[in-house]
């Protein structure tokens, strides 16, 4: 377990909804912020009720749409995939944290 | 910029689908839970740590939810709406304060927006004409006549050489019988001179009425007085103008067409009054500068009849609202008081109910409701209540506008074209939202301040003293300006009972006068003809049924027409110009005159059949007459003698002085000399005058209805083109001249009685919340001892103190303020303590009485129910 668990940017929950689901496919609720919680290693608090409004967000973007389904279990449940401009908001997004990561680490980068 | 418009549709198909969306959601959520949980059970956690397990993981679900719902909808319509409806049910839970709050304000907002229009539509707006700043009033002044006649030769000379106006015009009212269409018919006009209508800037247009509205009626003859006209142009229905004695008429004729010979004599009172259009940039000063500089040479130039006259100029708007002006003013100032009450008697609803809620607030603040919800839960009922009376206030604002203006004297300028102004209806709402407003805002601010937990533990109980005094300050406020209202209102109403008992110095019950033409033969009728005319129509008329008495009146009628002849006194020299005459008003009548008016004859006699045109020529005079030229001598038997003709006068009687020019103003007035001339002496050229017809006064018995029909008929056998118009009581004259007094005071006393009304709400409201809130201390009282009559004097010593304190300021107001109406009253002075008098002993009373159910409620209260209670 690591020491301390970040805070998610507002920004960055969406991203990592959008990334998860571009390489997962449709998935509902509990799969997306399952996943996210595998992926970052536990190193981010995500209370999982978090990820509803932010699937909202994107839905009322339009980059990602709902659709009732039945999960592995045969539960009914609602599966969230991308559309076309989720796709293309992924790449937008993914230059920009690019971007920034790189700014950050030149400033984090040991001077000498 | 496109996501943004997705967004928002987006929310607001949500906001129409509230109720599947939730149920959506919540199925997702459980979904989600459970999906949690079975991962959990199959790591092998019993089923309650996997549910435990789950929602510990997911976070706060109602967070969550209220997290997606602001997200989802248009959240902030939402609350709105719910505000509104909790708001609504609020108000409806408590019928009383809401009716009275609604009503209250409603009252204020109406009655404002309906003064303020009438306001806005006569004093600051009454010339619908384009530059209607530019527009004056014109008048020759003379010594006795400040704003006289101008003679037509001055006019044309004053049009000739005056540098200061683009034009100038005159106007003569005169009365025309038309034949020759249907029945013969006396119409009204004016005689005008040709640029009238374009100093106002109009152009004729349509013609409405005798021809059924034709359009083709230009050209068209007309038979006025027997000549005939051809109608050139017609104006528009709309035209509305009266100043001096111009009114709007249904005939236009150019004076110099009018075929009196004395037209052309510079000395002459014609009653003719100008306007005239000042040009682009000249100033008032300028004007007047001008004109002097013109009249002083026409004086020059023409001593005997131009001495000592100049202009007089008079922007057209004060002319039109001088008279009215000062009544307006105190009724807008009445208006605003009572607008200023009703707002404080709703502050004082809201403050003390805000204070009775404070427990409410504070279990919504411990329920987590935050402080600016709180409030914006108070703003959205403080709007739905100003709301509410905005809109029932239409209600008195249409139709105080209408019952106003039916009370408005005639005079007023466009008094059919002002309606209700919905700026200024826009403008009160602003001003009651506003106080509602605050005052349901500032106990909320001070309630959600507090500390939930202290506000809760004290149970609303014994609240602060600072809102008791508040409570206190406004039902010293409202009393105040009750009493300054009250006062007001009695002291117009003081006036006028003052001017009712002025004896007019004739008896005007029963009389009626009517105008009457003859027939259009009479144009070329002798002097012989026309008396023997005027003789059988007397008696004809004098033995109609339910006619006592009869007279034509030519000349001045009391309070009607005024009329001015000039004289010299026998056995003095001629006075070379008109200006050194002595003038009196003179009233050309017949022997029963007197009857007609029952004014006494005082000494020596009044006129007889036998003074004729063969007689000597008499007259009688009135009291201020016998005063002012023989004073200290017997007037009966001295001779004056007349400008026109030269002739001698013997004075034969005495009678008291008839009030000329009104009851109110008669005394302040410079001509009020009166003398009395029998028509059947008059000279040719007056006589040829009263061809055409004349005045008439009657005495009448019995029914009005009657006596006017039977006159008619007389009129009608006599001949058919005979006409009799304009029938009016003396009894309405009288009444047409306080006409501007009466309505304000009958609104003055509305607004006063709305104000009483209002402020023993206020006073019964505040009242009654003290004692609700006291309630647990009079059980205390009660159960240490104190008798029920303690408890009820107790309540009464306090409104008592309230309303002493309210009856001392206002009476100090009073006495301040009403010195600004001094100019309306009559035979009253301003601080009249009688008057002050019996309006604090009767706000007193209604004081009292509105105190009276809330301290019997405090008396009967049940001491132990009382301490269980709460």
């Amino acid at each position: 377990m690591p020491e301390s668990k970040s805070d998610v940017l507002q920004g960055t929950l969406d991203l990592m909804v959008l990334k998860t689901l571009e390489s997962m496919g449709p998935l509902h609720g509990y799969g997306i912020a399952r996943r996210i919680e595998q992926v970052s290693e536990n190193t981010v608090s995500l209370n999982q009720g978090t990820i509803y409004p932010a699937l909202l967000r994107l839905q009322q973007r339009g980059w990602v749409k709902p659709e009732w389904g039945t999960s592995e279990t045969g539960r009914r449940a609602k599966f969230y995939s991308l559309t076309r401009s989720g796709r293309k908001q992924i790449e937008q997004e993914t230059e920009n944290w690019e971007r920034i990561a790189a700014t950050m680490a030149r400033f984090l980068a040991p001077s000498n | 910029m496109i996501t943004w418009v997705r967004v928002f549709v987006s929310r607001c198909v949500a906001f129409f689908r509230e109720r599947k969306l939730d149920d959506d959601l919540n199925e997702e959520l459980s979904a989600h839970i459970e999906l949690a949980m079975e991962e959990n059970l199959q790591r092998g956690m019993s089923r309650e740590q996997a549910r435990i397990a789950a929602l510990r993981s997911f976070g706060g679900v109602a967070q969550i939810q209220e997290r997606y719902r602001t997200l989802r909808g248009l959240p902030w319509i939402a609350t709105t709406l719910q505000d509104i409806r909790f708001g609504a049910r609020m108000l409806l839970k408590n019928p009383g304060f809401t009716a009275i709050a609604v009503l209250t304000l409603a009252l204020g907002i109406g009655g404002n927006t309906a003064i303020f229009s009438i306001v806005n539509g006569v004093l600051l707006n009454p010339l619908p004409f384009p530059h209607a700043e530019q527009l004056v009033a014109l008048h020759e002044s003379k010594p006795n006549f400040p704003r006289g006649s101008i003679s037509y030769p001055n006019f044309l000379d004053w049009q000739r050489e005056n540098h200061s106006f683009s034009s100038i015009a005159i106007a003569r009212g005169y009365v025309f019988s038309l034949t020759g269409r249907g029945d013969a018919e006396q119409v009204n006009s004016e005689y005008i001179s040709a640029d009238f209508f374009s100093v106002l800037g109009l152009h004729p247009l349509m013609w409405r009425r005798k021809f059924n509205g034709a359009p083709n009626v230009v050209g068209q003859p007309v038979t006025l007085d027997g000549h005939n006209y051809t109608i050139v142009g017609v104006i528009p229905a709309s035209f509305h103008l009266r100043f001096s004695n111009f009114s709007d008429q249904d005939v236009y004729v150019p004076i110099r067409q009018w075929g009196v010979s004395v037209l052309m004599q510079r000395s002459a009172g014609l009653a003719i009054h100008g306007i005239a259009r000042l040009k682009p940039g000249v100033t008032l000063q300028q004007a007047k500068a001008d004109m002097d500089e013109v009249t002083r040479n026409l004086a020059v130039a023409y001593p005997d009849a131009n001495r000592g006259a100049g202009a007089s100029i008079v922007p057209l708007k004060e002319q039109m609202v001088g008279d009215v002006r000062p009544f307006l003013l105190v009724l807008l100032g009445a208006v605003g008081f009572v607008l200023l009450i009703a707002c404080v008697n709703v502050a004082s609803l809201l403050l003390a109910r805000s204070t009775a809620r404070g427990r409410e607030f504070a279990v919504r603040t411990a329920l987590g409701a935050s402080r600016a919800r709180v409030v914006r839960q108070l703003l959205t009922e403080s709007l739905l209540l100003g709301v509410t009376a905005g809109a029932i206030s239409l209600l008195p604002a249409v139709w105080g506008t209408h019952a106003a203006l039916k009370l408005l004297p005639a005079a007023l300028p466009r008094a059919e074209e002002i309606s209700l102004d919905f700026r200024v209806l826009a403008f009160t709402m602003a001003v009651s939202l506003l106080t509602s407003t605050l005052f349901g805002l500032a106990p909320a601010l001070r309630s959600s301040q507090a500390n939930p937990q202290m506000a809760l533990k004290e149970g609303g109980r014994g609240s602060s003293g600072t809102r008791h005094r508040t409570l206190g300050a406004f039902v010293v406020v409202e009393m105040a300006i009750a009493l300054v209202l009250l006062t007001g209102a009695g002291l117009m109403i003081r006036s006028l009972v003052e001017l009712w008992d002025v004896d007019p110095g004739f008896n005007p019950h029963n009389v009626l006068t009517f105008g009457m033409s003859f027939p259009s033969s009479m144009v070329d009728a002798s002097s012989e003809e026309i008396r023997a005319t005027y003789r059988a129509f007397d008696d004809r008329l004098a033995s109609t049924p339910g006619v006592v008495a009869v007279s034509p009146v030519w000349g001045a009628l009391p309070m009607g027409m005024d009329d001015e002849r000039l004289f010299w006194l026998d056995g003095q020299p001629k006075p070379t110009s008109d200006h050194d005459m002595n003038w009196a008003l003179d009233y050309i009548v017949e022997p029963d005159y007197l009857r007609v008016m029952q004014i006494p004859l005082k000494r020596g006699r009044f006129f007889t059949r036998q003074d004729d045109e063969r007689a000597p020529l008499v007259a009688v005079v009135d009291d201020v007459f016998a005063r002012k030229y023989f004073p200290g001598q017997d007037a009966i038997g001295k001779r004056i003698r007349m400008s026109d003709t030269g002739n001698a006068v013997e004075i034969v009687g005495l009678v008291p002085h008839v009030k000329q020019w009104g009851l109110d103003t008669d005394d302040t007035q410079a001509l009020r000399a009166e003398l009395y001339l029998p028509c059947m002496q008059m000279p040719e050229n007056l006589l040829s005058a009263m061809r055409t017809g004349s005045g008439m006064v009657v005495r009448y018995d019995g029914s009005l209805a009657a006596v006017s029909d039977a006159i008619r008929r007389t009129s009608r056998q006599i001949s058919a083109e005979q006409v009799i118009a304009g029938y009016q009581t003396m009894d309405s004259v009288i009444s047409d001249s306080l006409a501007s007094r009466r309505f304000a005071m009958i609104l003055l006393g509305a607004f006063a009685a709305i104000a009483l009304l209002l402020a023993c709400i206020g006073i019964y409201g505040v009242m009654a919340y003290l004692v609700a809130q006291r309630i647990q201390e009079m059980g205390i009282r009660m159960a240490l001892g104190a008798k029920r009559s303690d408890v009820l004097l107790l309540i009464f010593r306090y409104c008592g103190r309230l309303t002493l304190l309210g009856v001392a300021i206002g009476t100090a107001s009073a006495i301040g303020l009403t010195r600004l109406m001094r100019d309306l009253l009559f035979n009253v002075k301003p601080r009249d303590p009688g008057i002050l008098a019996v309006v604090a002993a009767l706000l007193v009373l209604v004081a009292m009485a509105a105190c009276l159910i809330p301290a019997r409620r405090a008396a009967s209260i049940e001491p132990m129910q009382a301490l269980r209670t709460e």
